[in-house]
């Protein structure tokens, strides 16, 4: 009875504990955790949306460790412990209000300015590179179908190789692809690049992301589109050079125009 | 609002609140045919009830459908006790995946639409309203009665849809895999049960939500202005002209679905579309349009499942504080600024649909500005509890864990306000975390602390308050161990909605996997913890000890008539002459002053600001 402030501790202690734990189990990338190995996240993006996301959970943390001090401490502090304990009897301080309105106003709004420009850098269509596409990328029930420029590195023109749930770009690099949808709703995400962007039927629509390690990684499809939306997972290959990149397209076209015998071969007409 | 009174308690010249048609005069009789008294009822106690018992029992199958995910998600197709038994004998007592999808799917539509929406503004605004301003019904009783019924078509639907193959993509519903029937095996005719049911539930809030407007606005006692409402009622209020103007645009946008699917239109069809090498249609709509009227509706939906807690816990917690509610007005306008902003904050469940990103820009400021009425509500909240003399009951328990987890689930939403943040968590575990910290810890707390709090009020008889107590501790403690982690593994990349996280290789390892089982040893143990809250519920119902009039000594309407109370409520209208919330004047012979009793001639006047 007179305890029950402990178990308002005990939970407010178990967040901040199981939070302040989390980044160094031994499995952890996210966010920036002291691990040796994916020890950040590989793109430009995502440095800038943890560090945000650091900047948050201080603020909020700070916020959450005071809010639950005041609770557990009214908690004990004010208890009824019997008939000489008198409530006080006040309906409010003015003062007060003025106070917890303006200040939580004011980190809302440093909040909200403050990450707006990197909001824009990300998703507005005016930051996007001035680089031509590497792929169009169509998901599909339930696979990543991936329309490469090929080696005239331009899309839509006849050299184009198209392979499935494999996505390939070069390190250090904006890439840039066009992302469509062929049936019903899905996700395009990158988790150790940041990068997430729903892939709508009926619209084309740019994503561009980098990574500054090369290295194999996972694309995911982040938004439910049916029966095999669990398993709808793309490989992720970052070439340290673009040579290697391109050796990979070069055989891949081989093994297309092996695979398919079709009379498409490199034309090279671009010199690119 | 007139607030002169004549001395004679008979209800007139009272202004425009209730000299109407002379309430005391006739006091219609209750009905004596068993039909008309308790199913097809028109008064609003026994439909509040209703409400509360069909909510009770979808609670239990919403909760089962968790159990059933959260098995799937720690054991990944791993033979479920009895439900593999039972389905998939043939098939390696293997869920299938789709099976998996139907599961999220209805957890989500029966909690949101069959629990908690008709839990506190089905049950605790029927049976409050009238009650707690001093009315004899509501306004409009047969329509109450008919907002009862149209319940049940959405009943049999969803329930029955599970025989045909339920819908299993998202509560949210987003075409063109919705529209589609090729698209899924829930796309079917499952789909279009749904939709069906989810316009009889959208009519039935409707109802109710014009009921309670009128009733709050028209059927006041004499003396009980606005700005003496309990906060229960100004929560209701305020939530009823949230449902009143958004479901309208919900309940079109269902219809719209329905028509894509059954007569050939094309409002969410794109332009020569097909889905799973089925026919092509015409199209010429656009999906994203889906997402917009409906988050329209469902974003304020989300405050419609929390307000009205936050009112019911205001009230307790001023209660067990016995101390005034600290800030009552600002209280007030922090409620209709959350409403208020509700409405232009839908966007933000669309930050990476493909919408303007310059529109998710503006929608962020909205929604951060949102957060703020909440934490003014939060530190009101503590204000309210320090210098009191807090009664540790079931009921303020709940309702301090409302506080308490709310600050997680509140603050958790500044995340993903931030949209570049959100970038990475949206469509996450984060996500499921900050709904569940809000509509779990927030509202269903809130719904326990209501049923502990108004029970003996409901059924005359007082629930045990050690089980009470019991119930509380452990849903506390295996809440947290259930839902905090998905914070983590949220933020880990985890998706939401996926049948088998161990398809990823990021997912696929220690800790990831351990999380999720302890997370999954939780909710079972917080599934198994309900059994003490319905052996309570029952036993109390029948085997309670008798309760008193007011077993709180609280200062609102209804506990100043009988436990349960009469037919018809008050026998004379009461005269109330505060706010509900005069706890511990000083001086005075009790801690506590009923709505009904004025107070001392030599007490000072009340702040005209803040009570």
């Amino acid at each position: 009875m007179r305890y029950w402030h402990l178990v308002f501790a005990f939970a407010a202690v178990f967040v901040v504990g199981t939070s302040a734990y989390s980044p160094f189990a031994a499995d952890w990338w996210l966010p920036g955790g002291p691990g040796p190995d994916y020890t950040h996240s590989v793109s430009t993006f995502g440095k800038k949306i943890d560090s945000l996301y650091i900047l948050i959970l201080i603020i909020t943390g700070v916020v959450f460790i005071g809010t639950q001090i005041a609770l557990v401490w009214a908690t004990y502090k004010f208890a009824d412990t019997g008939p000489n304990r008198v409530a006080q009897y006040f309906h409010g301080s003015q003062r007060l209000e003025v106070i917890w309105t303006i200040i939580p106003a004011a980190i809302l709004v440093f909040i909200a300015l403050y990450q707006m420009g990197t909001w824009s850098d990300i998703k507005f269509r005016t930051a996007a590179p001035r680089v031509q596409p590497i792929a169009e990328i169509t998901a599909r029930q339930f696979q990543w179908v991936m329309r490469y420029a090929g080696a005239d590195g331009k899309l839509n023109t006849p050299d184009d190789v198209q392979l499935v749930n494999d996505l390939h770009f070069v390190k250090d690099r904006p890439a840039l692809i066009y992302l469509k949808s062929g049936d019903v709703q899905h996700s395009f995400f990158l988790p150790q690049m940041r990068i997430k962007q729903d892939a709508v039927p009926g619209l084309t629509i740019p994503v561009w992301f980098d990574a500054d390690r090369s290295g194999h990684y996972e694309l995911v499809c982040a938004e439910l589109c049916g029966w095999g939306h669990y398993k709808m997972r793309g490989n992720v290959t970052v070439h340290d050079t673009q040579v290697q990149y391109d050796d990979w397209m070069t055989s891949e076209i081989r093994k297309q125009s092996q695979d398919q015998l079709v009379s498409a071969p490199a034309t090279g007409s671009s010199g690119n | 609002m007139s607030t002169e009174h004549t001395a004679n308690g008979h209800g007139n010249g009272h202004g425009p609140v209730a000299a109407d048609h002379g309430h005391d005069d006739h006091i219609h009789p209750a009905p004596t045919n068993f039909l008309k008294k308790y199913v097809f009822s028109e008064d609003h106690k026994v439909i509040g009830i209703q409400f509360l018992f069909s909510g009770l029992i979808f609670f239990v199958v919403g909760g089962l459908l968790a159990l059933a995910i959260r098995w799937q998600l720690a054991w990944p197709w791993s033979p479920i006790p009895i439900l593999s038994q039972a389905l998939w004998s043939e098939q390696g007592y293997r869920m299938p995946p789709e099976f998996y999808n139907k599961l999220f799917t209805m957890h989500g539509s029966v909690m949101i639409f069959f629990v908690i929406i008709p839990l506190l503004t089905g049950a605790f605004g029927n049976y409050l309203i009238p009650l707690m301003i001093g009315a004899r019904d509501m306004a409009f009783p047969k329509l109450n009665m008919f907002s009862y019924w149209f319940m049940w078509p959405a009943f049999i639907m969803m329930t029955y849809s599970f025989q045909v193959g339920a819908t299993d993509f998202g509560w949210t519903a987003y075409p063109s895999g919705t529209v589609f029937h090729e698209a899924s095996p829930g796309s079917q005719t499952g789909q279009t049960l749904w939709l069906g049911g989810l316009l009889f539930a959208g009519i039935s809030s409707l109802m109710g939500s014009i009921n309670y407007i009128t009733t709050i606005i028209m059927l006041r006692a004499p003396g009980m202005k606005m700005f003496r409402m309990p906060m229960t009622v100004w929560a209701m209020f305020i939530t009823a002209l949230l449902q009143a103007f958004a479901l309208p645009v919900l309940t079109s946008a269902l219809a719209m679905q329905l028509l894509d699917r059954t007569v050939g239109t094309n409002f969410f069809v794109p332009a020569n579309w097909s889905v799973g090498n089925g026919p092509v249609r015409v199209g010429g709509g656009q999906t994203l349009l889906w997402q917009h009227l409906f988050w329209f509706y469902s974003h304020p939906a989300v405050y419609i499942m929390i307000l009205p807690a936050m009112g019911v816990v205001s009230d307790v917690i001023s209660t067990f504080s016995r101390k005034p509610l600290f800030g009552y007005k600002p209280m007030v306008f922090a409620i209709a600024a959350i409403a208020g902003l509700g409405f232009i904050v839908w966007g933000h469940h669309m930050f990476q649909s493909g919408m303007n990103p310059a529109l998710g820009a503006t929608f962020m400021l909205s929604t951060m500005m949102i957060a703020l009425p909440s934490a003014i509500k939060v530190f009101n909240w503590l204000g309210t509890m320090w210098g009191g003399k807090i009664q540790f009951t079931a009921a303020m328990l709940n309702a301090m864990a409302f506080v308490s987890m709310f600050i997680i689930g509140g603050l958790s939403g500044i995340f993903m306000a931030a949209t570049p943040v959100d970038m990475h968590i949206h469509d996450t575990y984060f996500i499921v975390a900050h709904i569940h910290y809000v509509l779990f810890g927030g509202s269903t707390f809130g719904i326990f602390a209501a049923i502990y709090y108004w029970f003996p009020k409901m059924f005359g008889r007082m629930m045990d308050e050690r089980l009470g107590k019991i119930h509380f501790f452990f849903s506390f403690i295996f809440f947290n161990g259930t839902f905090f982690l998905m914070h983590i593994i949220g933020m880990h990349g985890h998706p939401r909605r996926i049948a088998d996280p161990t398809v990823y290789e990021y997912l696929r390892t220690t800790g990831t996997l351990a999380m999720n089982q302890f997370m999954t040893i939780n909710a079972l143990l917080l599934g198994a913890t309900q059994l003490i809250f319905a052996f309570n519920f029952l036993y109390s119902l029948v085997a309670g000890p008798k309760a008193p009039n007011n077993p709180w000594n609280a200062n609102s309407l209804e506990w100043t008539i009988e436990s349960p109370p009469p037919h018809y409520n008050f026998a004379t209208l009461p005269h109330v002459y505060h706010a509900a919330y005069e706890f511990s004047l000083p001086n005075a012979d009790k801690d506590f002053l009923p709505q009904t009793e004025p107070r001392p001639l030599e007490s000072e006047p009340l702040d005209p600001v803040m009570a």
